[in-house]
């Protein structure tokens, strides 16, 4: 098999699962329990200073 | 400035302008020169500046009415960046009209300088890096300082990325009416106007990445993923899209590291991403900052925000072969192009809900507060241009629409209503607030504004989609003999009427700027029109009385 074709097996197979592996996890990392705090605090963390720094 | 510092400053410009005269006398052609030549005018400038310690800065800084004293932030160089935005967004739309007038009335073609094959990059590049590219900066500047409770990390350097990217867009600009290009779709500037850009977008890089290594807060927030995705992709996609061999090191020609179809392939990439990145995941950043502050509402979902992103980041690059359907590109790349397209739909409508979802209970806003109007009709075209995009990718559907004047309006719904609409939304924020204004000098006038940007945009993208399928639809019609029905000429002039009213909505929308830069302009001046504010409770003095006794029966 040529190189081209083997990164091309690789990237068909293995390469193609992990990323969509990893897409998946960061995608349900914000679900995992107990992050709804954390998510919370994040969302308002914009209005903690509210006068800008002015 | 101390003397020694002038000196030094002085001795430095001159060794610039000693280089760039022997480069202009060097150069292998014309236009390589003249380039020389403008590096070499701004380092006598600047020469001469150090030597008699005149600071232009601060004398502009004065002439713009800029706060003295020291603030808690750095926003200096923020304030430029606002300037500078709008500046360049004036030009960048006034040469619109101008080539849309020129479609119109080829008269307007002026040899060779001012021909529509040169002056067509100097708009796409002054509004997408010009007045895009500086409101990034300007705004990206703003936010990770906000979110991250800490000043810039390195100043000077923040300062020299500020105005090295003023230089690469004089020199990519006055390089295209040269007739300087590599003529790669918003890629256009030569290799050594490349290698400057690139040093400049590292410097940015550091800037914004010590800034958030600095930071006071635990948590990165969500607007600064997006600016980072941004500065990342953009520096990773410019880099190997304008890898290239240049003819002389004393030319400005040069010839891409690609051929054939891989080198129109990694155009695509870079070019469908430069949308992906440049123009979306910037001013989605832009979004997840400013929509919410305006609206003193947390956004809609943290969550939904963080799928957005990933997705995005995921599914975008994959996009590009889109741009290549019926080529010479292998058919399995085209479906995977169109493929991906459409499932950024996906992502792009959960952005658009959550941003849009961010004003649930504050609806009545929209009606008082015009920047929140801007806002929504930005999210709104960032909703109506993500869902056309994967419909145009869909390969049956490109095959009418592809090289037409459809692609023109969808890019325009884009560019205009979504990039546009934000951006404005964001300088009227910012202007107060930078320059110490109770508030904007007008906000009619952001009203007045608002209702000029959107009816343009319904003027163009409506005449382009009329002139788009007509035609697409005059191209592939066939007689009974088997022979094309229309030639080429024929199609132009049926959409002559609609390329006159294209013009018309790119005027609408070049005075709505034209308002926008005096409402500024006051505003810097510390003026307050006087005015009837946008909303006020009812009052009836008349039924305010008690009721009169009702006689007894």
């Amino acid at each position: 098999m040529s190189v081209y074709e083997t990164l091309r097996h690789f990237a068909d197979s293995h390469a193609l699962i992990a990323m969509f592996g990893v897409f998946a996890i960061l995608c349900a990392w914000p679900f995992r329990p107990g992050a709804r705090a954390h998510n919370r605090t994040a969302a308002h963390s914009i209005f903690k200073d509210e006068n800008d720094g002015e | 400035m101390q003397a020694e510092a002038a000196l030094g400053r002085a001795i430095l410009w001159f060794a610039i302008l000693l280089m760039s005269i022997i480069v202009a006398a060097t150069a292998a052609d014309h236009g390589f020169a003249v380039q020389a030549g403008i590096v070499a005018l701004v380092a006598l400038v600047l020469m001469m500046m150090s030597a008699t310690r005149f600071d232009p800065v601060g004398r502009a800084r004065g002439f713009f009415r800029m706060p003295e004293g020291a603030s808690r932030y750095d926003d200096d160089v923020i304030r430029w960046g606002v300037i500078a935005t709008m500046f360049w967004g004036i030009v960048g739309f006034l040469v619109g009209v101008f080539i849309a007038a020129q479609l119109a009335f080829p008269q307007l073609n002026f040899e060779p300088y001012l021909n529509f094959g040169r002056v067509r990059p100097l708009h796409t590049s002054a509004v997408i890096f010009a007045f895009g590219g500086n409101a990034l900066i300007a705004t990206s500047f703003y936010v990770v300082q906000r979110t991250c409770r800490a000043q810039l990390a390195f100043p000077a350097l923040a300062r020299f990325v500020f105005w090295g990217y003023q230089m690469f867009i004089v020199l990519a600009a006055s390089g295209y009416l040269l007739g300087i290009t590599q003529s790669k779709e918003y890629a256009e500037p030569e290799w050594y106007v490349d290698i400057w850009l690139t040093i400049v977008w590292i410097a940015y890089g550091a800037v914004f990445i010590g800034t958030l290594v600095r930071r006071h807060e635990p948590h990165i927030y969500v607007a600064n993923w997006f600016y980072l995705a941004f500065i990342v992709t953009i520096a990773m996609l410019h880099v190997v899209n304008n890898l290239a061999v240049p003819v002389s090191f004393m030319g400005s020609r040069s010839y891409s590291a690609f051929a054939g179809v891989q080198d129109a392939l990694t155009q695509w990439w870079y070019g469908h991403n430069a949308v992906g990145f440049f123009l979306t995941a910037g001013f989605l950043a832009m979004m997840y900052y400013f929509v919410p502050k305006q609206a003193e509402r947390p956004v809609y979902s943290y969550r939904l925000s963080i799928i957005h992103f990933w997705s995005l980041i995921f599914l975008y690059i994959w996009a590009g072969p889109h741009h290549l359907h019926y080529t010479a590109l292998p058919d399995w790349a085209q479906t995977l192009g169109m493929v991906f397209s459409v499932m950024l739909w996906m992502p792009s409508w959960g952005g658009m809900i959550n941003g849009l979802m961010t004003l649930n209970g504050a609806w009545d806003k929209v009606r008082t507060d015009p920047i929140i109007r801007m806002m929504v009709m930005a999210l709104a075209f960032y909703g109506m241009s993500t869902f056309e995009g994967p419909m145009l990718s869909i390969k049956s559907v490109n095959s009418l629409s592809h090289y037409t004047d459809w692609t023109i309006g969808h890019v325009h719904s884009g560019a205009l209503g979504w990039n546009g609409m934000i951006t404005f939304a964001c300088v009227y924020y910012l202007v107060p607030r930078l320059w110490r204004r109770e508030r904007m000098f007008s906000l009619r006038m952001i009203n007045w504004h608002f209702w000029l940007a959107t009816v343009g945009i319904v003027f163009y993208a409506a005449s382009m989609w009329v002139a788009g399928i007509t035609q697409g639809l005059m191209w592939r019609e066939y007689g009974a003999d088997g022979y094309l029905v229309n030639n080429f000429v024929d199609t132009v002039a049926a959409l002559h009427p609609m390329y006159v009213m294209r013009a018309f909505g790119g005027l609408l929308y070049l005075s709505g700027g034209a308002i926008m830069a005096w409402n500024v302009w006051m505003t810097m001046a510390g003026r307050l029109r006087d005015e009837k504010p946008m909303r006020d409770a009812a009052y009836d003095p008349a039924a305010d009385r008690p009721l009169p006794a009702e006689p007894a029966e």
